[in-house]
C-alpha cells in the first residue's frame, strides 16, 4: 500500500510547493531586479543589458553543458580547465587562421570530454573523481603548451571581434554563441529522443538500460558536449581578454556553472534538466555581482550573497520526502 | 487494571488541502492481538497509520494509547511511546552490520563514552535468538535475504520496547517459507503481549495470522470483523463495496502441442542461481514460472532479456540462435520486460507519464532524432484510455500515480511496441484488488492477441488463475511442468516439495 499515493490530493495534482519550486528562478530574478530598481541608480539602462550579456556569456555556455551532465546524474568540474585549454590551443593555432584555431580548440576539449565520459559512462568511475582528475590534467596540458607563460593575441583583430565586437549597433557579439548554444541545448532536451534519454539515464540508470537505452553512449555524449561548450566559453573569454593564460583562465568557472544549474532548478541528483532555468540562474549569479558592484559594496559580499542564494535554491528544490 | 484495548483511535479526521482522506475513522487494537488493517489503495490505511505514528497530524479525533491520550508530533515521539513501524521499504543501512542496524541512533555507551560494541553484539544476538533467528550479527546486513533483513527491522523495533508494532506489507517480498518464519516471530511477539497491526494484500495471510480485521474504504470505516466469523467473500466485498466473485480459472483448451515455439532456452547456467535449466515458450501462451524466492525465476528472465549474459547455455528465438547481448537486442526481437521492482528498475520517477510510457518506443516516434509530438501524444492518450490509467494528464509526473496506475504505465510501455513476448515479474505486487483484476484481464488479452506472456508471481493463485502452463523451478532447475487440469495450487506445492520424485515419475510414465 505504501507504493500508492501519499495522500489523495497527490492523485489530483502535484502540491503547491511544486509550482513554487518550478518558478523559483523567475522569482529570484524578479527579486533581484526589484532590489536594483529601488537601490541602484541608473540600473534600468540598456548598457546594463549589454553588460549582462558580455559578462554572463561564459557562465551561460558552461552552464548549458553542465545542465546536460548533471541531468545524467553526473557532474563536470573540469570545465574551467577546459576553458583554459581551449584558450591556449586557440592562441597557438591563430597563426594558421581563425577558423582552424577555433576548430582545434573545440576538438581538443571534445577529446577531453570523451575521456571523462568514457571513464564515467563505461568504466563507472565516480564523476566527481574523473572530472577532478580532468581538471588537473587539462590545466596541466594548457600550462605545458604555453610553457607557463601568457600568450598575447592582440594582433589578431578579427579574432578579438568575437569577444569585443558589436553587431546590429550596440549588441555584443557574445549574444551569438549564447543564443546558438541555449537554443541547441533547449532543442536537445525538450524535443529530441536524445534529451529524453539523458534525463532517463540520470533518473534511473537501471530502468534506462532495461528500456533499451544505450546508457554509456548517452553519458559520454553529455560530457563531450559539456567540454565543447566549455571550449566555446574559453574562446569567448580569450578573445575578450586578448591573451591566453593557461594558469589562471577559467579558474573556478565550474562553480559558477554548477551554481547556475542549481539555481535554475535542474535536479542535482539527475533526471531533470531545466535549460531555461540554467539561463536564468546564470543571469541571477551575474546580477548579484553587478548589484553589489554598482552599489559600491565590496566584491567579497557578492560571494557571500551568492552562496546564500545557491543554498536557498537547492533548499527549496529539495525533494519533498514521500 | 489494564484496559482491554491497547490502542483506541476515535473519530479520526484528516484532510489534505480540502480533500478528505479520513472521515471519522474508529480503529482499536487489543493487547497482544494481531489486527489486520485492510482496504484498497487510497482507502486511507497509510494515512491512518501515519497519523498514528506521528508522520501526519490528525485534524480531529482522539488517540488513546496504553490508557493515555497521545498526539505524537514526530515518528520519533511515537517510537518513544512504544509504537514501532516496519515499513515495506526497509529503513535499514545495508552496508552496516546487523547489530549496528539494530542499535542505530541509540548505541549503548561504555563508561568512557565510546560505543559499547561488545554489548551491542551480545544483545543483538540475544534478541534475534529470542525470535528464533540465528545469524552472524557482525556480518553486513546486505549479505542476508530480504526476509532476514525484515527480521532485523523487527528486532530493532523490539529493542525499543515496542508495545505496538505496525507491519506495512511485511510479506510482499518474502517467499512462502519466509512468510512462515515471519509468522512464527509474530506469534512469539503476541505471546509477549505485543500487539501487531498487520497490513497485507494477501488475503490468505490475513486469515492465517490475524484475529481481527478492520476494513477501510474511501477514508471511512467499512467494518470490523472477528476472523472466525469472516469469509473471503465478505472481506473482499467489504473492501470493494461491491460484489466481487473470485476469478475462477477460465483457461483451458490451449492447443499446446500444436502451438509454434517462440523462444527456447537451453541448458542455461548463471552464477550459482541457474543450473542448466531449459524452458520453451510457445506463441500466445501464458507461461508461469512458479517456485520459491531464490529459485532462479527472476534470473532466468534477466538472461532471456539480455540483462545478464549466461555463463553457459543458449537462447533460440523463432528457432534461430538468438543473439541477445543486451536489453536493446531483446527489445529489437520483440520482447518487453516489466521488472519486479517498479520503482528501482522500471519507472523514471521524475519524468512524466508520457515520457515513461514512450521511453522504449522513442526510436519509432522520432524523425531524425526529433520526437514527433503529435504521434507521441496520440499513442499516450490511446493507452491511457485503453488501460484506464488514472492520471490528470499525460504530463503528470509518474511518481504521483498510485502503484496500480504506475504498473499500467509500465505495461503500456511494452504494449505500444507490439511485442511478441512480454515478461512480467510480479505484475500485481503491491497493487490493490481492483487494479489487480484489471491487470490480470490485460494479461489474458495479450494472449488472446497472440502475444506470449512469461509470468512470475509469488501468489500461486494468480498463476493458477492465469497460466496455460506452469514451469516449477527450484535451485535454478526445472522440477516439472504443469498443464491443464494439473494446474492447481496443490500440484504446484507438490512439485516444489517433491520435485525430484515428480520428474522421475513423469519419466517412468513416458516409458510405460
Amino acid at each position: 500500500m505504501s507504493t500508492g499515493p501519499v495522500n489523495p490530493v497527490s492523485l489530483e495534482r502535484p502540491p503547491l510547493s511544486d509550482t513554487l519550486r518550478k518558478q523559483s528562478p523567475v522569482i529570484m530574478l524578479g527579486t533581484l531586479l526589484l532590489i536594483n530598481a529601488i537601490f541602484t541608480n541608473n540600473f534600468f539602462t540598456i548598457d546594463i543589458v549589454w553588460l549582462i550579456i558580455i559578462q554572463c556569456a561564459t557562465i551561460i555556455l558552461t552552464g548549458m553543458g553542465q545542465t546536460m551532465v548533471i541531468a545524467t546524474g553526473g557532474i563536470d568540474i573540469s570545465i574551467g580547465s577546459q576553458m583554459a585549454l581551449a584558450a591556449v590551443v586557440c592562441a597557438n593555432m591563430l597563426p594558421y587562421g581563425i577558423l582552424p584555431a577555433i576548430i582545434a580548440a573545440i576538438i581538443a576539449c571534445a577529446v577531453m570530454g570523451l575521456i571523462s565520459g568514457f571513464m564515467v559512462g563505461k568504466l563507472h568511475v565516480s564523476p566527481m573523481v574523473v572530472t577532478l582528475s580532468m581538471l588537473l590534467f587539462a590545466r596541466g596540458v594548457a600550462q605545458v603548451i604555453n610553457d607557463g607563460r601568457i600568450l598575447y593575441i592582440d594582433q589578431y583583430k578579427n579574432f578579438e571581434f568575437l569577444g569585443q565586437g558589436k553587431i546590429l549597433g550596440e549588441l555584443p557579439m557574445q549574444i551569438i554563441p549564447i543564443v546558438l548554444v541555449v537554443a541547441l541545448v533547449y532543442f536537445i532536451i525538450e524535443k529530441t529522443a536524445w534529451g529524453r534519454r539523458i534525463q532517463a539515464v540520470g533518473d534511473n540508470p537501471t530502468a534506462a538500460r532495461l528500456t533499451g537505452i544505450n546508457a554509456t553512449g548517452t553519458v559520454i555524449s553529455a560530457y563531450v558536449l559539456s567540454a565543447m561548450f566549455a571550449a566555446m566559453a574559453g574562446l569567448v573569454l580569450v578573445s575578450k581578454v586578448g591573451a591566453a593564460d593557461g594558469s589562471n583562465m577559467g579558474r573556478l568557472a565550474e562553480l559558477d556553472a554548477i551554481a547556475a544549474v542549481a539555481v535554475g532548478g535542474t535536479s542535482m541528483a539527475g533526471g531533470r534538466a531545466k535549460v531555461m532555468g540554467t539561463l536564468l540562474g546564470a543571469i541571477v549569479m551575474q546580477l548579484i555581482t553587478i548589484t553589489v558592484v554598482m552599489n559600491n559594496i565590496q566584491y567579497e559580499y557578492a560571494q557571500i550573497l551568492k552562496s546564500a542564494i545557491i543554498i536557498f535554491a537547492v533548499f527549496i528544490q529539495r525533494e519533498s520526502r514521500a | 487494571m489494564q484496559q482491554e484495548y491497547l490502542l483506541e483511535m476515535r473519530g479520526i479526521d484528516k484532510a489534505f488541502t480540502g480533500v478528505k482522506a479520513l472521515t471519522k475513522v474508529d480503529f482499536s487494537v487489543k493487547r497482544g492481538e494481531v489486527h489486520a488493517l485492510m482496504g484498497e489503495n487510497g482507502a486511507g490505511k497509510s494515512t491512518l497509520i501515519k497519523v498514528l505514528t506521528g508522520i501526519y497530524h490528525k485534524d480531529a479525533g482522539t488517540i488513546i494509547f496504553d490508557g493515555q491520550e497521545i498526539a505524537p508530533k514526530t515518528a520519533l515521539a511515537a517510537q518513544a511511546l512504544g509504537i514501532s513501524t516496519i515499513y515495506q521499504e526497509l529503513n535499514l543501512v545495508p552496508f552496516q552490520t546487523v547489530y549496528e542496524n539494530i542499535y542505530m541512533g541509540r548505541e549503548p555507551r561504555t563508561k568512557v563514552g565510546t560505543i559499547d560494541r561488545r554489548r551491542m553484539i551480545r544483545d543483538a544476538r540475544q534478541v534475534l535468538e529470542g525470535m528464533g533467528i540465528a545469524i552472524d550479527v557482525q556480518e553486513p546486513l546486505r549479505r542476508y535475504s530480504t526476509a532476514i533483513q525484515q527480521m532485523v527491522a523487527i528486532a530493532r523495533a523490539l529493542t525499543i520496547n515496542a508495545k505496538l508494532v505496525v507491519m506495512d506489507e511485511p510479506t510482499s517480498s518474502l517467499d512462502a517459507k519466509e512468510v512462515q518464519v515471519l509468522f512464527d516471530v509474530i506469534r512469539r511477539l503476541k505471546a509477549q503481549g505485543i500487539a501487531i497491526i498487520f497490513i497485507s494484500h494477501r488475503l490468505s495471510e490475513i486469515f492465517e495470522i490475524c484475529e481481527r480485521v478492520t476494513v477501510l474504504r474511501n477514508g471511512e470505516l467499512a467494518g470490523v470483523f472477528d476472523i472466525e466469523e469472516l469469509d473471503t467473500q465478505t472481506l473482499v466485498n467489504s473492501m470493494l463495496g461491491r460484489s466481487f466473485t473470485n476469478a475462477q480459472r477460465s483457461k483451458g483448451g490451449y492447443a499446446y502441442d500444436e502451438a509454434e515455439e517462440l523462444a527456447r532456452l537451453e541448458g542455461i547456467s548463471w552464477n550459482v542461481r541457474l543450473n542448466g535449466i531449459g524452458v520453451d515458450i510457445k506463441k500466445g501462451e501464458i507461461l508461469g514460472l512458479a517456485g520459491l524466492l531464490g529459485s532462479g525465476r527472476t534470473e532466468l528472465c534477466n538472461i532471456l532479456f539480455g540483462s545478464e549474459p549466461p555463463d553457459d547455455g543458449s537462447i533460440f528465438w523463432l528457432d534461430q540462435p538468438g543473439d541477445i547481448r543486451n536489453p536493446r537486442d531483446a527489445i529489437r526481437l520483440g520482447m518487453g520486460y516489466c521488472t519486479e521492482d517498479r520503482k528501482v528498475e522500471g519507472l523514471f520517477l521524475h519524468l512524466s507519464v508520457k515520457d515513461n510510457l514512450t521511453m522504449a518506443m522513442l526510436p519509432q516516434l522520432t524523425k531524425k532524432g526529433v520526437v514527433q509530438k503529435k504521434k507521441q501524444d496520440a499513442i499516450v492518450q490511446q493507452y491511457i484510455d485503453r488501460l484506464k490509467i488514472k492520471t490528470p494528464s499525460s504530463e503528470q509526473l509518474v511518481r504521483y500515480l498510485s502503484g496500480g496506475n504506475q504498473q499500467k504505465v509500465l505495461l503500456a510501455r511494452w504494449m505500444c511496441m507490439n511485442p511478441k513476448l512480454i515478461i512480467l515479474d510480479e505484475p500485481t505486487r503491491g497493487i490493490d484488488v481492483g487494479a489487480k483484476a484489471e491487470i490480470e484481464a490485460l494479461i489474458q488479452e495479450f494472449s488472446a492477441n497472440g502475444i506470449s506472456v512469461l509470468m512470475i508471481s509469488s501468489e500461486m493463485e494468480e498463476l493458477v488463475r492465469n497460466c496455460d502452463r506452469i514451469v516449477v523451478m527450484r535451485d535454478g532447475k526445472k522440477l516439472g511442468e504443469l498443464t491443464d487440469e494439473r494446474i492447481t495450487m496443490d500440484d504446484i506445492m507438490d512439485t516444489i516439495s517433491h520435485g525430484a520424485s515428480a520428474i522421475l515419475l513423469a519419466k517412468e510414465g513416458e516409458q510405460a
